[in-house]
């Protein structure tokens, strides 16, 4: 699972730094995590990096004593602008496969929508930043305790959800899983809070490339209803439902997912 | 020492199955199912009637604070309830102790800069202005506050309001939260540049090293009382030192929950329920609602998440025997009670006590039977603590001399 390399690029006037996390042989294709951070998506990107090379950066204030360059980024445009600097820096080949989950599926449409000659395919699992008021978008940020587990896995005592909430039982252990789990929570938190809708509406129908909705059919937080809101504004978008699969599909049925992700970036 | 009588103005009629309906004090109780507008109407006149008891009683300040869409206490603008009070206080030596409009969720903030000048006016220069941080909740689900940008808001927020106060002339404010193309405010404070300035915290974070560097004073507000406080103060004063502070007292508030009666049984008698209702059902807030992610910054995460002691207090499960016992509550007699507070006082360091008169289902015979009896029996006893080796800066200047004139013959 372990990333053959892993590179520290500084970014933005030198306020942040990100690790992106390099695997695999094949056309590029980056990967964007989601609210969670990188961590719980490593199985599913080694899966990705056996056809692809895959480039998974952490999301800015996420990486390893960079906590604080979550202030550095002020706003929607910051971040997009951010994103488009480290696909610079990487240095990739373009147009690139881009592949986003959740929040990380709404900064890659985001950053398709701003400059559509870069992305080649795009792949979104479960992606947030629409909103219907018929059908709000859950608060992952905010869940009781009895409802955690079954808001983000179709089958909440499965090993996928078992994997996810695993915390060591050593008071210290713990803290160093926990406290990366919760501040990734708070940094990608920063820019949808509290309704995740920055307006892709407005922009989405600047997608140029062919994209891949991928949704899990028992998704909690964001209905798959939503799966045909996107597709309704990306010309030629197709949905695909993963049966047995909440909000984390990619970790519930990841192989489902990644062979889907995978065919359709190769096809 | 300066002894102010604190209100959070709850909601005192709640149902017995609460607990069982709701899982949170805060954000789920639903209005038309729990609560009945009269009788919250009824619930503000009363809170301003007691502080006003108060007032008359000998206390030195009343206290107001802010919160939102719970049960808990909804002085949703406390700069209404000061209003009430600075008028009606004119004429006696009372601090009106906003503590206060949170900075953060207020935009933009010159508003309250704005409020405070207005209060300071109509009392005549008896406020102190008390900027909380202000809950989780309350930041960020009530008032929409981006939990991660908090701190750093109400940081800009209180050097803008500083400013706005006493800028001789018109300027522009660039800043990273808000923009103001030409602040001149109108009122503006009559204590100038500005009237002490209080901020709370509930434990030593990056908020404490803050206050101390911009020479504050630090407000505990701790619901476990002064005889679990001494680790937080102890630290509070190494860092007050470490960063070159003096020890005076009146750099540090402390709130306490106090019950007086007759004599220790039936104080621990009478104050027995309204003490349940308050830390069962007031105090009920699950930990999802006061740890969203963001609110504590990195370093603070990562501490809460290896040792926090009050995850481990189950306060449902406590009857009043134990909150009395563990601290929580202090009842008693006069002399039990006056014997304790002059103890902790000393212990603390503590210059200004924010007394917690009221408290949950309290009537308000029994809360005005509360401040009477703490104000012939205890308040003298406590007042002279520190006069006469400390100044008090953290005061208004008008009401630092003892026995001196009404303010409003002043203004």
């Amino acid at each position: 699972m372990a990333a053959s390399e892993v590179r520290r690029i500084r970014l933005w006037q030198d306020r942040i730094e990100t690790e992106v996390e390099m695997s695999g042989n094949g056309p590029a294709l980056v990967y964007l995590h989601g609210p969670w951070g990188l961590p719980p998506d490593r199985t599913f990107v080694a899966r990705l990096a056996e056809a692809c090379t895959v480039y998974a950066p952490r999301h800015p204030g996420t990486t390893p004593g960079d906590e604080s360059a979550v202030h550095a980024l002020t706003g929607w445009l910051d971040l997009v602008v951010c994103y488009g600097e480290l696909f610079d820096r990487l240095q990739l080949a373009a147009p690139f496969a881009l592949v986003g989950h959740s929040f990380g599926g709404l900064v890659a449409a985001e950053f398709a929508a701003a400059a559509p000659g870069s992305v080649s395919k795009l792949a979104l699992i479960d992606p947030i930043g629409l909103w219907r008021d018929d059908n709000p978008v859950k608060n992952w940020m905010v869940l009781r305790d009895d409802e955690r587990r079954p808001s983000l896995f179709a089958d909440p005592q499965g090993a996928a959800a078992q994997t996810f909430f695993a915390t060591p039982a050593d008071p210290n252990e713990r803290a160093a899983v926990l406290a990366p789990f919760v501040w990734a929570q708070a940094c990608t938190g920063k820019f949808v809070w509290p309704v995740p809708d920055r307006g892709l509406k407005n922009r989405i129908h600047r997608v140029a490339a062919p994209t891949l909705l991928v949704w899990g059919d028992s998704d909690r937080i964001i209905s798959p209803a939503y799966a045909e809101e996107f597709a309704k504004g990306i010309r030629g978008a197709r949905v695909k439902l993963v049966a047995q699969a909440g909000h984390l599909p990619h970790l519930e049925q990841s192989e489902a997912v990644a062979k889907a992700v995978l065919d359709f970036v190769g096809s | 020492m300066k002894v102010c009588m604190f209100h959070l103005m709850p909601y005192r009629d709640l149902p017995a199955d609460f607990e069982q309906r709701y899982k949170s004090a805060f954000i789920d109780p639903l209005w038309f199912d729990v609560a009945d507008s009269e009788k919250v109407g009824e619930y503000y006149n009363a809170t301003l009637d007691e502080l006003l008891h108060a007032a008359k009683a000998g206390f030195h300040g009343l206290c107001t604070n802010q919160h939102h869409q719970n049960v808990y206490g909804f002085m949703a603008n406390p700069s209404l309830m000061g209003s009430v009070l600075a008028k009606q206080t004119n004429g006696q030596n009372i601090a009106i102790v906003q503590l206060g409009s949170t900075l953060p969720s207020t935009t933009p903030p010159t508003r309250i800069a704005e409020e405070y000048a207005m209060l300071d006016c109509i009392s005549g220069g008896r406020l102190i202005a008390g900027f909380p941080t202000g809950l989780p909740t309350d930041a960020t689900i009530s008032n929409a506050v981006v939990p991660v940008e908090q701190r750093e808001r109400f940081r800009e927020a209180l050097a803008l309001v500083v400013k706005a106060w006493s800028a001789k002339e018109i300027f522009a404010w660039n800043g990273k939260h808000y923009q103001l193309g030409m602040v001149n405010l109108w009122p503006r404070p009559i204590q100038q540049p500005h009237p002490p300035i209080w901020i709370p915290g509930s434990g030593i974070s990056s908020t404490a090293e803050y206050v101390v560097i911009l020479d504050h004073c630090f407000c505990h507000l701790s619901y476990y009382g002064a005889k679990n406080a001494t680790a937080v103060t102890d630290r509070y004063w190494e860092l007050a030192a470490s960063k070159g502070r003096d020890d005076n007292p009146h750099r540090l508030s402390f709130l306490q929950l106090i019950g007086v009666a007759d004599s220790d049984a039936e104080a621990e008698e009478i104050y027995g329920p309204h003490a349940e209702y308050f830390f069962h059902k007031l105090l009920y807030t699950p930990a999802y609602y006061q740890q969203i992610p963001g609110c504590l910054e990195y370093p603070a995460l990562r501490q809460a998440l290896t040792h926090n002691p009050r995850a481990e207090v189950k306060l449902g499960e406590l009857k009043a025997k134990d909150l009395y016992e563990r601290g929580f509550v202090m009842v008693g007699s006069p002399r039990t009670v006056r014997d304790q507070l002059v103890a902790y006082s000393k212990r603390l360091r503590m210059g200004h006590l924010l007394a917690l008169l009221h408290f949950g289902s309290m009537p308000t015979a029994l809360c005005k039977r509360n401040i009477d009896l703490f104000a012939r029996e205890i308040l003298p006893h406590l007042a002279p603590l520190w006069d006469d080796e400390y100044e008090d800066r953290w005061w208004p200047q008008r009401l630092r001399v003892k026995q001196a004139a009404p303010a409003m013959a002043v203004a």
